[in-house]
Parts: C-alpha cells; sequence; structure tokens
C-alpha cells in the first residue's frame, strides 16, 4: 500500500511540473504587451518600463520560466495586482471557505445521488425509477449559476428561508454557516447528484443481477440486507473512482457560484481576478486549485486500492 | 488488397453506412429518450436557423418605453431593462450557443480524434500526449477554460478556442482507448501482415471502428460546450455585451431579479432545455452505438 501510495505521489511530480508550465503559457496568450494591460490606457512611459521590470516581462522567455520556476519551488506564487499581497497568502486564507462549500456540496451529492440512484434500482421501471432518472437528467441539464439565481428568488426573495448570500464561519456560528451554505452548496451539488443517481443506478442494476445477490437472496436474505451487505460494497467502488472528478467539478463551479452568493472564497477571488486582470492571481490561483485537485486525486486513488486490492496489484 | 482485407476489413464509406445503417437507426428511433432528445434538438436549431424570420424585431432594437414588460400576447416571453424583445434576443441567442457549441464539437472532432489516433496507435507518442492531457484534465475544467478566456479577451472565437482546449483531452483519451482495443483485432494484424502502412491501417480500419463512442463523446461535449460558453459569457469572457448570448441575458437579468424575475429565468430555460435534449440525444446515442454498455430502455 505504502509503494502504490509513493508511486502515485511519483506520477503527480511530473504533471504538477507541466500543469504549472501552462498556467505559465496561458498568461502568454495575454494580446499584446500584458504591462499595457495590467496599467491601463493612462499609464505613462516609465510607469510601464517599471511594471515590465516587476513582472520580469523585460526578460527572455526562457529567463522568465526559470524565474517563475525558481520562485515556484520557494512556494512563491507571484505578487496580486489588486490586493497588493502575495498570492499564496490570500489563496490560503480563502481556500477553508471553498473547500468547506466544496465539502458540504460533496456530502450533499454522495447522500443525494446515492440514496436516489440506489431507490430508483431498487424501483427499477416503475414510477419512482422514471420519476428519478427525470431529476437527475434535468439536473445535469440546468445551469448552476442560472439554479442559484432562481433559488435566491424563491428561497430568499419569496419564502425568506434563507439568506441571499454571504458567508459566516462554521466554528463561529455553524447554524448560521448551515443556512448560508446550502444554497450555494446545493446549487453546485445539483449536476454531481444527477451525475452520481445515474451512475449508481447502473451500477446497481448491474449488481443486482450478480449471481452472488441471488444467492443471498436464495438463501433468504431480506432485501435491505441484500442491499446494504452485499450489493452497496461493489457500488461504492465506481463511485469512489469519480469522487475526484465530483471535487473538480465542485471547485471549478465555485468561481461563478461563489460570486452570485458573495461567499469570498477562492472562486470569488478568481472571479474578481478576471474582472481585474489582476493575471498574476489568476496564475497562480489555477496552479494552487490544479494542486489542490491532484492530490485529491491521490487521496481518492489510494482510498480506492485500499477498497479494491486489485488496484494496487496493478 | 488481400483477401482478408476485403472479407474482414470495411472500407470506411461502408462503415458508415454499417454505422449508420438499418438495424442501428431502427433501434435509435424505438429509443425513447433518444427521440426526445432529438425533436427538442431539432426545435432548437429550427428556432436558431429561422431565427430572422420568427423574430421580428431586431434583438438589440430598445425601446425604453417598453421597459420590463412581462411575457404578454404582445411581447411573447416579455423584454428586458432596455426594452429589448426576449423572444427575439432568445432565438438569436441560440444561433450564437449553437454555434459555439459546434465550434467546439468541430475542434474535438479533428484534434481529439488526431491526438487520440497517434497516441493510441504510436506507443512512443502516447507517454508525452497522455501525459500533457492528464495536466490539462487536471485543472478543473471551467476554470482553465476562464484562465485561458481572461488571458485571450473575451469573443466568442475565445469561447469555441477555450472550451476546446478543455474538452479535446477528454476526446483524444476516449479515442485512444478504443484505438488500442481495435488494434489489438485480427483484422489489424492481417492487414499489417498484408504489408498496409501505418497510416492506411489507422484510416481505413481502426478509425472507422472507432466511431461509436467518438459520437456519444461528440454529444456530450456539445451539451458541456453550452453550459460552459454561458459560464464564461455570464463572467463577461464570452460574447461581446451587445451579443444576445444566453449567459449574458441571465447576467443582465440577476441585476433586475425581483423586478423583472423573467429576465432571468427565460434565457435559464432556453439553455437547460438544448442541453437536456443533447443530454437525452447522447444517452440514445451511447445505448444504442457503444456495445460496452447495457441496454436499459
Amino acid at each position: 500500500m505504502l509503494a502504490y501510495t509513493l508511486r502515485r505521489i511519483a506520477q503527480a511530480v511530473p504533471i504538477l511540473l507541466l500543469v504549472s508550465l501552462i498556467s505559465f503559457g496561458i498568461m502568454q496568450l495575454v494580446p499584446g504587451d500584458p504591462a499595457a494591460v495590467l496599467a491601463g490606457p493612462n499609464a505613462t512611459p516609465d510607469e510601464l518600463i517599471k511594471l515590465r521590470q516587476t513582472l520580469g516581462l523585460d526578460k527572455s522567455l526562457l529567463s522568465q520560466i526559470m524565474i517563475f520556476y525558481g520562485n515556484l519551488f520557494q512556494g512563491d506564487l507571484g505578487y496580486s495586482i489588486i490586493l497588493g499581497e502575495p498570492v499564496l497568502k490570500v489563496v490560503l486564507e480563502r481556500s477553508p471557505i471553498s473547500i468547506s462549500l466544496a465539502l458540504y456540496s460533496l456530502a450533499l451529492t454522495v447522500i443525494l445521488g446515492l440514496s436516489i440512484g440506489v431507490i430508483a434500482a431498487m424501483k427499477h421501471n416503475r414510477w419512482i425509477d422514471q420519476a428519478a432518472m427525470t431529476f437527475a437528467l434535468i439536473g445535469v441539464s440546468v445551469p448552476n449559476f442560472w439554479l442559484g439565481l432562481v433559488m435566491i428568488v424563491l428561497f430568499s426573495v419569496h419564502l425568506g428561508w434563507l439568506p441571499t448570500g454571504g458567508y459566516v464561519p462554521f466554528f463561529e456560528d455553524p447554524v448560521g454557516w448551515f443556512l448560508a451554505a446550502t444554497m450555494p452548496a446545493l446549487s453546485l451539488a445539483m449536476m454531481q447528484i444527477g451525475l452520481l443517481a445515474r451512475l449508481t443506478r447502473s451500477t446497481m442494476l448491474e449488481v443486482l443481477g450478480q449471481d452472488y445477490i441471488r444467492t443471498a437472496r436464495a438463501k433468504g436474505a431480506s432485501e435491505p440486507r441484500v442491499i446494504i451487505k452485499h450489493a452497496m460494497s461493489n457500488v461504492l467502488i465506481p463511485v469512489v473512482t469519480v469522487l475526484g472528478m465530483i471535487l473538480s467539478v465542485l471547485l471549478s463551479g465555485s468561481v461563478i457560484v461563489e460570486t452570485i452568493f458573495a461567499v469570498p472564497g477562492i472562486g470569488a477571488l478568481l472571479g474578481n481576478a478576471i474582472l481585474g486582470r489582476d493575471y498574476p492571481m489568476i496564475q497562480g490561483g489555477l496552479i494552487f486549485v490544479a494542486a489542490v485537485l491532484l492530490i485529491l486525486n491521490i487521496v481518492v486513488d489510494v482510498l480506492y486500492a485500499w477498497l479494491d486490492p486489485r488496484v494496487r496489484v496493478q | 488488397m488481400s483477401h482478408l482485407e476485403i472479407s474482414n476489413n470495411p472500407s470506411a464509406l461502408t462503415s458508415l453506412r454499417r454505422f449508420l445503417g438499418g438495424r442501428r437507426v431502427r433501434r435509435l428511433i424505438r429509443h425513447r429518450s433518444f427521440m426526445i432528445g432529438l425533436w427538442l434538438c431539432l426545435f432548437v436549431t429550427a428556432i436558431a436557423i429561422f431565427a430572422p424570420i420568427i423574430s421580428s424585431v431586431d434583438p438589440n432594437k430598445m425601446a425604453i418605453r417598453s421597459r420590463f414588460q412581462p411575457p404578454s400576447l404582445e411581447f411573447l416571453l416579455g423584454t428586458d431593462n432596455l426594452g429589448r424583445d426576449l423572444f427575439s434576443r432568445v432565438a438569436w441567442g441560440a444561433r450564437l450557443s449553437l454555434a459555439i457549441g459546434l465550434g467546439v464539437v468541430l475542434l474535438n472532432a479533428v484534434f481529439g480524434v488526431l491526438l487520440g489516433a497517434l497516441a493510441g496507435y504510436f506507443r512512443r507518442l502516447d507517454g508525452i500526449l497522455m501525459r500533457l492531457s492528464d495536466a490539462l484534465m487536471a485543472f478543473p475544467s471551467v476554470l482553465l477554460a476562464i484562465g485561458i478566456a481572461a488571458a485571450m479577451g473575451a469573443s466568442a472565437m475565445t469561447a469555441v478556442i477555450s472550451l476546446a482546449v478543455v474538452y479535446i483531452p477528454r476526446t483524444a483519451r476516449i479515442l485512444r482507448a478504443s484505438v488500442l482495443q481495435v488494434n489489438e483485432l485480427e483484422f489489424v494484424n492481417a492487414a499489417r501482415a498484408a504489408g498496409a502502412g501505418d497510416f492506411h491501417i489507422l484510416r481505413r480500419h481502426i478509425l472507422p471502428n472507432c466511431m461509436a463512442p467518438l459520437v456519444v463523446q461528440l454529444s456530450f461535449v456539445f451539451a458541456y460546450a453550452i453550459l460552459s460558453e454561458a459560464v464564461l459569457s455570464f463572467l463577461g469572457l464570452g460574447a461581446a455585451p451587445t451579443d444576445p448570448s444566453w449567459g449574458i441575458m441571465i447576467s443582465e437579468g440577476r441585476s433586475y431579479i425581483r423586478e423583472a424575475p423573467w429576465m432571468t429565468i427565460i434565457p435559464g430555460m432556453a439553455i437547460a432545455i438544448t442541453v437536456l435534449g443533447l443530454n437525452l440525444l447522447g444517452d440514445g446515442l451511447r445505448d444504442v452505438l457503444d456495445p460496452r454498455v447495457k441496454m436499459e430502455h
């Protein structure tokens, strides 16, 4: 198991180097002179020269790459132009907010997605199955930011049940956190709930057709016991494999959902950086999020290998 | 051409005929989800094509006296904060969304197939191409598109390019897996033994047999591209602000969500209907064309 974990970490290193190179390359796509774009139309030539020196744009591309990696290995993701602070510091300050929101979304996804999928499979081809799969299909087709806005109109403006946005730290006021985070988490999770429900249903239908399930039933095991004890463990394996992908989508969606609900996480930070053309922040933020996802994917893979020993052997 | 090649290896034309031919088409027609999806997609496509005819009003024509009109017989889907007719804007928005989605699909079909085929067939290229795709896929999809679009500057073309970059590695991976599978089959070995060149084998024998998963993947890429384009436009990174994009319409409606909720709800429903249609279409195609997936309908 330790060898497998170390192998996965070793595989992630070159990918992380490539990820940072791509992030560096993206910023080279800025048309014209990035310093002129950043400084705005009223900047004087002296200010432009100074900004180019600050950003290292006066050096050759190779030198820029070397400096970029040199800084990266020292944990320096650059300096935010808008906030005037190191990118890493700002990102680390905001990340607990986004991570708590993503984990809440993940919990909703797993609980609702699994339940809907299992119920649909158990009631295969009945109206409950049809209704569950229609719900799942609508979930994967609706834009999350639009769903968020509709929920604000319904639950905040008309019914007054939930706040329209903002963030309350969990350890200060857990109930306030729960109320404020429910709509953003649900609008983030809706598409993933739909996807997971569809995956769970199809896997469960496949598992329920296996010989060992028939044997369990023939031995007189009750239906709940067959589902929970015999079927669920095998349904969970493919579910664990998609957890990394689900987290990736949840973090990706946080840019827009955090903007709509005024949640001050990494997503909103990147959203504001985009509007303000804060390229170092966009670049550093992309590297940070990709690195977090790589780490999470390693955790998911190790978890998967622990659940299914065949993976370790492969 | 050897005897084996003639008997076992379909030419591109024959495989296309087989691919679209009789049994599969009949199964698709009987597939309820596919047919509902097809009708929804045809409906949206018809609106996009006939937008200039069915919407008599210019989508950008402002009428300050008719601001914030709710849906009525006079204004079928209401008007926005500048008095622009929402029916007209939604119809023209369908054009833009479908055009961007189609652009992304075409780029995926070309570059996804090229990279997937090269990685799957030429093992020496596999390592580097797949590590590059791993790196691109390590970014959360929409976030990468946002990063590229933010750097390149907002435009519909930027949206197409940034979304294509996001989805091409995924398409390439699926095609690579199919190429690896087909490459092991006997008729490919027979063609190789008969002296056929690598590119001939790829073009004539392998790629025609990888069409099914590719078509299924492209239908889902279309759906995701439309959803992601709306996100980019909502953030001001997609179409130009004056263009009647569904994402821009939702973004504009956000400020007036209390007084004029239809400004937000209607373009969102247009996105949902289009994506729902494409998802249903993709589900049907997957059930019928991809033999690895069990038929459940």
